[in-house]
C-alpha cells in the first residue's frame, strides 16, 4: 500500500508583499518555504508510514527549484519524492493542476504499490482556493474528506478509512472506502524536525522528475492552456491607517487612558 | 604477631595487584573516549596543575577548603612515611629514616609527626561536617565516612607505632627517661607525648598491634583508592593538567558529512578527557551549590551529570571493548548511569559549575554534546523549540519575524549602513536589539551614544542575520553551522573587521565561536566601548544619581564569566551616575543566571521556582531604584520577573541607557 502526500512550494508569505503599481505578488528575493498545511499531511504519511509499515511518495508540480521543497520531505523519511515539473504544466489553475497531480498518482499506483491514501493540506496559503485536493480525488474517483483534524480508524486490509472533519463549531466523524483523498487542517499532528543523518543523506539524493513526456498527458488539459481560470486583478484590501497613541513606553498609564477615551468616544466599549 | 615479611610480602603484592588492576581497568576505560588535543603549550599545563592541583587554588576558596589542603599536603608528607613503611615491612630494620643525617632526620621526622597531626584532625573536622552540615544531604555517604575513618586509623596507628618504638628504644638502651623523652619530644612532639603513656610491659603487643592496625589500613586504602570516587587522589592531578586553556565558552565544531555521528548518544562518544573528568570527581559538591538549576528544584544537578557518566562508562565498559552496544542508555528516564532528558534541556550553560569546579571538571560542554545527540540524531526536544529552528532556519530571527522589519527600530533614525570605506565600525544589533520592543530602546540609546561620541559606525540592516547562539548552545549544531558559514561569508565579503554588539550572547558568538571558522574580528561589547569613551573623554557625562537612584549591577554569564568582563559596565555606571553600583550577595564570576542563557529563553520553566524570580528577589535585596544589566535576555528576565513580584516601582536599565540618560539631563 502506498500513501502519496503532495506538498506544495510557496513562498513565506509574512514576507510577500503587493507591488503596489502592478498588483501583483513581490517574488523577488522571498525565500520559499513549504505550504504549512502541506507539513501536516506529510507528516501524517509519515505517522502512519511508523504504524503500518506502508512507503510513502511525495509529488509536487512546480519549477524546477521546488526540488528543494521535496528534498525536505526526503529529510523527514518519505521514500520516493518526485517532481511534476515541465514548461508545458506552467500558468495551470486548480483545473490543470489536478490533471497533473492525478496523472501522477495514477502512474505511482501503476507502477508503484496500489495507491490506498492521498494526503493534501487543506488549502495553500498562496492561492488559498483548496480546490486542488478535491479535484485530485474527482479526476481520479477517489472518496473526498477535506478538513480532517483526526484519522480515527484506518484499516488498510478493510479498505476503510474513518476520519473527524473539523466544521464550523463542530466535527463530523465520516467513514469511507479506500482510496481516498484527505485535505488536513494543522490541529492533525505536529510536525517532526529531520534528523541530521535523514537530511545530509536528502541532500546527497537526485530528485526523480517528471515532465509531460512522462506523464503523456493532452496538452489542452494542462498548463495555462488548460486553465479556464484567469486571475483579473490581485490587490490588497484598503484599510484606514491606524495612529499611534501616546508613548506606552514612558507612560503607559496615561496611553492606556487615552486609548479608552477614543474607544469611549467612538461608542465601541460597552459601557 | 610481630611485623613478619613472609605474611606482609603476599598481602601487599595483592593488594597493588587489585591497585593496578582497577588504576588499569579505569585507564582501559578512558581510553574508549575519542581523541581530543589537550598536549599543547605544556608550560603552561604544568603551572595550572602546580596552581590548581598542588596549590589547591579553588578548594581554598571555600569553607573547609582549607581542611582539604591539610588533608592534602599531609598526604604528599606522609608518602615518605609510607613508602618507609613498606619498604620496613618487607626487609625489616633495612630501610629506616633514623639512617639519614641528623640533620635530615630531625626535620622530616618532625614534619611526618605533625602532619600526622594536623590530617587527624582535619579528618575529624571533615567527619563531623559532614554530620552536622554536609555540603549536600546527599553528601552523607557510608563510603565518605569509611575513608575518613582509614585515614584516622593510619594516624592513629603510626602514631602508637611511633611511641611503642620510641618506649622500646628508651627501655633497652638504658637512657635517663626524662631527658630522653624531653630531646624526643623536640623531634616528634605528638608520638613522644604518647611514649610516656604505654605501659612498658605491653609494649610489644602494642608495637604488633599498632604496626598490623596500620598496615592493615594501608593496604585496605591502596585497594579501595581506584574503586572508589577517592579515585580522585590520582585523577585530580592529570585532570587539572589536561584542562581546556582557553575558557569553555564555545563548542566544538562537528562536521556535517553523511556517515558521521553527532553529539554524544553513548559514553564512548565522548572525549577521553571527559571521561577522566568523570573519574576526578569527588562530588564536592560546589557545581550543584551554583548551579541555577539546581538551585531553584529543576532536575538537573551538574554533579549528578558527571557521576552518571562515570556510573555508564563503568556498566557498558566490558561490552564496548568487546565492540557490542551499550546495556544501560547514557540518555534515559535518569537512573544511576543514566541522565534525564529534562536534566538536559535544564542547563543555562551559566558556566557557574566549571567556574566552582576545584579540578577544573568541564560540565557544560558535556551536556550541550547530549543536546546536539538529541536534536541531530533523534530530533527529540521541547515542543518549544520547534518554532525556535524553524524561525532561526527560515527567517533568521527567534522569532520568526519578516527580516524586512529588522531595521524598523531605527526607521525615525539617520543610520548609515555600514561600509568598509567610510564607516570604521559595524553596529551589530543583534536580534533582540532590532525586534524586541523593550531592548529596541537600548540600540536606540547606543545609537545616540556612539553619534555624540563621534564614533564612525553603520548597520548592516537588512542582510545582518542572527548569530546563532541560542541554537548553538541548545545542540542544534546543524543550523548554527550554516548560519555561522553566512555570516562570517557576509562579514568578509563586507570587509567587516570591528564590531559593537549590545548583547553578550552575539558578542561571545561573534569573538569567539566564529574564529572556528576563521574569522577573527575584533568584537567589542557596548560596556567596554563606552567606558573607553568615558575614559578618553569623547562622552561627558552629568555625574549625579539623578532618575536612577540607587543602582544594582547583575553581571551577564556570557559577558562575565565566559568573557571575564566585569569592570566595564561597572565603570559606565559609576561615570553616568557618579556612583559604583551596589552588589548583590553573587556577583562577578559568582553572580546568579537570569535564567536565559543556552537557549532556556524560549522555553518554558515548568519545575521548580522560577530562576529569573530567585534572581529579581536577590536584586530587591539591596533596595535599588534601578536594576543595569548589560544583556538583552537578562533585561527580558528582569522586566518579567519585577511584574511577576510586583515591584513595578523598580526599573531596569540597560548600561547604554544609564548613560545615555546621563547625556541628556
Amino acid at each position: 500500500m502506498l500513501i502519496v502526500v503532495c506538498i506544495k512550494q510557496v513562498p513565506d508569505t509574512t514576507q510577500v508583499q503587493i507591488d503596489p503599481v502592478t498588483n501583483t505578488l513581490v517574488r523577488e528575493g522571498i525565500p520559499f518555504i513549504v505550504n504549512p498545511y502541506d507539513t501536516h499531511a506529510l507528516e501524517e504519511a509519515l505517522r502512519l508510514k511508523d504504524r503500518f509499515g506502508c512507503k510513502v511518495a511525495a509529488i509536487s508540480m512546480g519549477p524546477p527549484n521546488a526540488e528543494g521543497t521535496l528534498k525536505k520531505a526526503l529529510a523527514l523519511g518519505v521514500d520516493h519524492a518526485i517532481l511534476l515539473s515541465d514548461r508545458v504544466f506552467g500558468g495551470a489553475d486548480t483545473l490543470a493542476t489536478s490533471n497533473v497531480l492525478a496523472a501522477a498518482i495514477a502512474k505511482l499506483d501503476a507502477e508503484v504499490d496500489e495507491v490506498g491514501l492521498v494526503l493534501c493540506g487543506k488549502q495553500t496559503i498562496d492561492g488559498d482556493t483548496a480546490q486542488v485536493g478535491p479535484g485530485i480525488a474527482s479526476r481520479l474517483d477517489y472518496r473526498q474528506l477535506t478538513l480532517v483534524d483526526k484519522i480515527v480508524n484506518l484499516d488498510f486490509s478493510a479498505k476503510k478509512i474513518r476520519v473527524s472533519r473539523k466544521l464550523e463549531g463542530r466535527h463530523e466523524i465520516v467513514e469511507a472506502p479506500l482510496p481516498a483523498m484527505l485535505t488536513v487542517v494543522r490541529e492533525l499532528n505536529r510536525p517532526r524536525y529531520p534528523k541530521v543523518q535523514m537530511r545530509l543523506a536528502a541532500a546527497e539524493t537526485v530528485v526523480e522528475v517528471w515532465n509531460n513526456k512522462t506523464l503523456q498527458l493532452d496538452e489542452q488539459k494542462i498548463g495555462l492552456k488548460g486553465s479556464p481560470t484567469w486571475v483579473s486583478k490581485i490587490f490588497s484590501p484598503e484599510r484606514d491607517k491606524g495612529e499611534i497613541l501616546g508613548d506606552g513606553y514612558a507612560d503607559p498609564a496615561g496611553t492606556a487612558a487615552l486609548l479608552i477615551d477614543k474607544l469611549m468616544a467612538k461608542d465601541m466599549l460597552p459601557i | 604477631m610481630i611485623p613478619s615479611p613472609s605474611i606482609f610480602t603476599p598481602l601487599l603484592i595483592a593488594s597493588l595487584a587489585v591497585f593496578a588492576w582497577g588504576c588499569w581497568k579505569r585507564f582501559s576505560l578512558i581510553s574508549l573516549g575519542q581523541p581530543e588535543e589537550r598536549f599543547d603549550n605544556l608550560g603552561v599545563r604544568f603551572g595550572d596543575m602546580l596552581l590548581y592541583a598542588f596549590g589547591q587554588k579553588r578548594v581554598v576558596a571555600q569553607p573547609f577548603g582549607f581542611n582539604h589542603f591539610i588533608i592534602f599536603w599531609s598526604f604528599l608528607i606522609l608518602l615518605v612515611a609510607n613508602t618507609e613503611f613498606i619498604l620496613n615491612g618487607l626487609f625489616p630494620h633495612t630501610f629506616k629514616l633514623i639512617k639519614l643525617p641528623f640533620e635530615l632526620y630531625v626535620p622530616l621526622a618532625f614534619m611526618i609527626d605533625i602532619a600526622s597531626l594536623l590530617a587527624l584532625v582535619a579528618v575529624t573536622v571533615a567527619a563531623v561536617r559532614r554530620i552536622i552540615a554536609p555540603p549536600y544531604p546527599e553528601a552523607r555517604t557510608a563510603e565518605a565516612f569509611f575513608i575518613l575513618g582509614l585515614i584516622a586509623t593510619l594516624m592513629l596507628a603510626s602514631f602508637a607505632l611511633n611511641a611503642s618504638e620510641l618506649a622500646t628504644y628508651m627501655l633497652k638502651s638504658g637512657v635517663d627517661p626524662a631527658s630522653f623523652l624531653s630531646a624526643a619530644r623536640k623531634v616528634m612532639p605528638v608520638s613522644a607525648l604518647l611514649t610516656g603513656l604505654l605501659p612498658p610491659l605491653q609494649l610489644g603487643t602494642i608495637h604488633a598491634a599498632a604496626w598490623w592496625a596500620h598496615a592493615v589500613a594501608l593496604m585496605a586504602f591502596i585497594c579501595y583508592l581506584p574503586n572508589s570516587k577517592h579515585m580522585h587522589i590520582l585523577t585530580a592531578i592529570p585532570n587539572c593538567f589536561f584542562h581546556r586553556l582557553e575558557k569553555p565558552n564555545t563548542q566544538p565544531r562537528e562536521e556535517f558529512t553523511a556517515g558521521n555521528q553527532f553529539g554524544v548518544g553513548r559514553v564512548d562518544r565522548y572525549s577521553w578527557k571527559d571521561l577522566l573528568d568523570s573519574f576526578s570527581c569527588t562530588e564536592c559538591g560546589r557545581c550543584q551549590n551554583v548551579c541555577p538549576a539546581s538551585i531553584t528544584g529543576k532536575p538537573l544537578n551538574p554533579r549528578a551529570v558527571i557521576h552518571d557518566i562515570k556510573v555508564n562508562l563503568l556498566e557498558n565498559g566490558a561490552s564496548l571493548k568487546k565492540g557490542e552496544p551499550p546495556q544501560t542508555p547514557l540518555i534515559g528516564e535518569g537512573g544511576a548511569g543514566s541522565v534525564s532528558e529534562e536534566s538536559i534541556w535544564g542547563c543555562t550553560t551559566c558556566g557557574a559549575c566549571m567556574e566552582a569546579c576545584p579540578v577544573l571538571i568541564e560540565q557544560m560542554p558535556k551536556i550541550i554534546q547530549l543536546r546536539r545527540h538529541l536534536v541531530e540524531s533523534e530530533a527529540t526536544f521541547p515542543e518549544e523549540l520547534l518554532n525556535l529552528f524553524e524561525n532561526m532556519e527560515g527567517r533568521s530571527n527567534p522569532w520568526g519575524i519578516a527580516p524586512s522589519e529588522r531595521t524598523k527600530w531605527c526607521s525615525q533614525l539617520d543610520i548609515k549602513p555600514f561600509d568598509r570605506d567610510t564607516t570604521e565600525y559595524l553596529f551589530y544589533v543583534g536580534c533582540a536589539g532590532s525586534f524586541d520592543s523593550r531592548n529596541k530602546h537600548v540600540s536606540v540609546a547606543m545609537a545616540q551614544l556612539l553619534d555624540k561620541a563621534g564614533i564612525s559606525w553603520g548597520i548592516l540592516g537588512k542582510d545582518e542575520k542572527c548569530c546563532g547562539d541560542s541554537v548553538r548552545r541548545l545542540g542544534n549544531e546543524f543550523v548554527f553551522d550554516k548560519m555561522a558559514r553566512e555570516n562570517v561569508a557576509t562579514f568578509i565579503e563586507r570587509g567587516v573587521t570591528k564590531v559593537i554588539t549590545q548583547c553578550p550572547h552575539c558578542f561571545t558568538t561573534l569573538k569567539n565561536d566564529y574564529r572556528q571558522y576563521g574569522l577573527e574580528l575584533e568584537v567589542i561589547h557596548h560596556s567596554e566601548l563606552l567606558h573607553n569613551l568615558v575614559q578618553d573623554g569623547k562622552l561627558i557625562l552629568d555625574k549625579t544619581t539623578g532618575e536612577m537612584g540607587t543602582t544594582v549591577f547583575h553581571d551577564s554569564c556570557y559577558l562575565g564569566r565566559h568573557n571575564d568582563v566585569y569592570d566595564a559596565p561597572r565603570e559606565v555606571i559609576k561615570a553616568a551616575t557618579g556612583d559604583a553600583p551596589a552588589e548583590m550577595g553573587r556577583n562577578r564570576n559568582k553572580a546568579f543566571c537570569c535564567g536565559a542563557g543556552g537557549g532556556r529563553m524560549w522555553m518554558e520553566e515548568h519545575v521548580g521556582e522560577r530562576i529569573n524570580l530567585t534572581r529579581v528577589n536577590e536584586a530587591l535585596e539591596q533596595s535599588p531604584d534601578t536594576i543595569c544589566v548589560a544583556c538583552p535576555y537578562c533585561m527580558t528576565m528582569f522586566e518579567d520577573g519585577l511584574k511577576d513580584v510586583k515591584a513595578e516601582n523598580v526599573r531596569v536599565r540597560d548600561v547604554a541607557e544609564v548613560m545615555a540618560e546621563a547625556l541628556l539631563r
